[in-house]
């Protein structure tokens, strides 16, 4: 049974340690904020220039001059600080975010992410998703395992134009968890959804992936929907 | 005392801020990030000027009949420098018909080749865009092991900002993440002419507190626009301690 978005979200709220100043892409990262552990210190960073973002105002509350970079009506709290986007990108180019989580179109087996445009079809812009993946010290990707029509989107080689080569660290699909040691490693599963099967979501994906290590529990490890949190 | 309107620098109207230094052809940097912090009432004088075949560079290409969404519906816009430009129908339908140019640039890449431009730096090799097609024509250079790619400063004819309060010498203080682009461009073009909500004596923002000095600013005019839209209004109910 596949994770669903809210799951998927969980999961990646794992990968949160405390200290740390993170960045969410629009979509699924962005449910990572609900699933932040209350008595953990994390820092959201929003590229269009703020630290610290704040939930969504009550109604009556909305701050035309206040959103984050997906344009939505957010608030401040007591850490928060405003910069330019200048600033905001010398925190994001100079490596002083920890952790960046994106969506994907594509990412291939070597750690290659496209998530900006589609040629002839879609053309939106990579907005900071490239400054984020180049200058960013961890990268992960959340997206669902296959696309619309069940076509692959783990792959041997992206065929989309490229977000940036061998950024991802972590890949986070609705059937299964990724990892790799470092940028020169090749991804290893290294958890599956439940009842999901490694021949089901290799036959889901063109990209060639290290089979668990021996002695690792693939567990199907569900996030408790009711969460801890 | 200088009297609010008798400093040189204060234009009585936003078309009047705009008088003389406009001309088709011309490129033309606009702050904001969506509709958040977008000087509305100078582009609505920039489309009433009635100039043509602008390039301008802003980091989004407005809504349908919002911020620079105005000039695409008059065709004044030829080329658009940009980090993203969904949310507009209007720009879509223009490009795919050849209508309008777009040259993308990433965000972070868009905002520094603006700080350089404006700081009268030359270029500055970035890992950003490494490996795509960004970097496409573009010299590289390794360093360590890593591909940089040389991205070049940016200077335009006119610089269009918007800032919260502004005193009668061109000092801004912008307010919440309204700032963006705006402090940045506003160091990068020939003519910056700032739109502000509240136009102030001199003496009445503390020192300690300018954004953006008056240097960078030539012209500053008081807002006529009351409202400031939304893209996406979202709430949360009292009894709701989550984001969404």
């Amino acid at each position: 049974m596949p994770w669903s978005r809210e799951q998927m979200a969980q999961r990646a709220a794992r990968e949160l340690r405390s200290g740390y100043y993170v960045n969410l892409g629009i979509g699924i990262p962005t449910l990572i904020a609900n699933y932040i552990p209350t008595d953990m210190k994390v820092v959201l960073q929003s590229e269009n220039g703020m630290l610290g973002m704040g939930p969504f105002p009550y109604e009556g509350e909305e701050d035309a001059d206040l959103i984050n970079a997906g344009k939505q009506t957010i608030t401040e709290l007591p850490i928060s600080s405003y910069f330019s986007s200048a600033d905001s990108f010398a925190m994001i180019r100079g490596g002083h975010v920890n952790l960046a989580v994106l969506g994907g179109m594509e990412v291939s087996e070597r750690g290659d992410l496209a998530n900006w445009m589609v040629p002839g079809k879609m053309i939106k812009g990579m907005g900071g998703a490239m400054d984020l993946v180049a200058g960013v010290k961890r990268v992960i990707v959340v997206m669902e395992h296959v696309g619309r029509g069940g076509a692959p989107k783990f792959k041997a080689r992206c065929e989309l134009p490229l977000t940036g080569a061998n950024v991802v660290d972590l890949l986070i699909t609705d059937l299964a968890v990724f990892s790799r040691a470092d940028r020169e490693a090749a991804f290893e599963l290294i958890e599956l959804a439940p009842d999901v099967t490694e021949a089901q979501v290799r036959s889901h994906c063109s990209a060639q992936f290290r089979s668990p290590a021996a002695g690792l529990p693939v567990a199907g490890v569900a996030p408790d929907p009711a969460g801890p949190w | 005392m200088t009297q609010a309107g008798s400093a040189p620098k204060v234009c009585a109207s936003t078309r009047e801020a705009l008088a003389g230094v406009v001309h088709d052809g011309m490129s033309v940097m606009s702050g904001g990030f969506g509709l958040c912090g977008i000087p509305d009432g100078l582009i609505e004088a920039l489309r009433d000027s009635g100039v043509r075949d602008l390039t301008v560079i802003s980091n989004n290409a407005g809504v349908d009949g919002h911020g620079l969404g105005l000039l695409l519906l008059t065709h004044q816009i030829r080329k658009m420098v940009s980090s993203y430009v969904g949310q507009n129908r209007e720009f879509e339908r223009q490009y795919l018909a050849g209508e309008v140019e777009i040259e993308f640039n990433p965000q972070g890449t868009l905002a520094e080749r603006i700080r350089a431009g404006g700081a009268g730096i030359y270029g500055f090799y970035t890992r950003t865009g490494a490996g795509t097609v960004v970097a496409e024509g573009k010299e590289t250079r390794v360093v360590g092991g890593e591909t940089y790619v040389l991205e070049t400063g940016l200077v335009a004819d006119l610089a269009l900002v918007k800032a919260w309060k502004g005193d009668t010498e061109g000092n801004l203080v912008y307010r919440k993440t309204a700032r963006n682009f705006n402090p940045v461009m506003a160091t990068a073009a020939r003519v910056t002419v700032a739109e502000v909500e509240q136009l102030v004596e001199v003496g009445e923002i503390e020192p300690d507190r300018v954004h953006t000095p008056g240097i960078f600013v030539q012209r500053i005019v008081q807002s006529s626009r009351g409202d400031k839209p939304i893209e996406h209004r979202t709430v949360r109910k009292r009894s709701d301690a989550l984001v969404t």
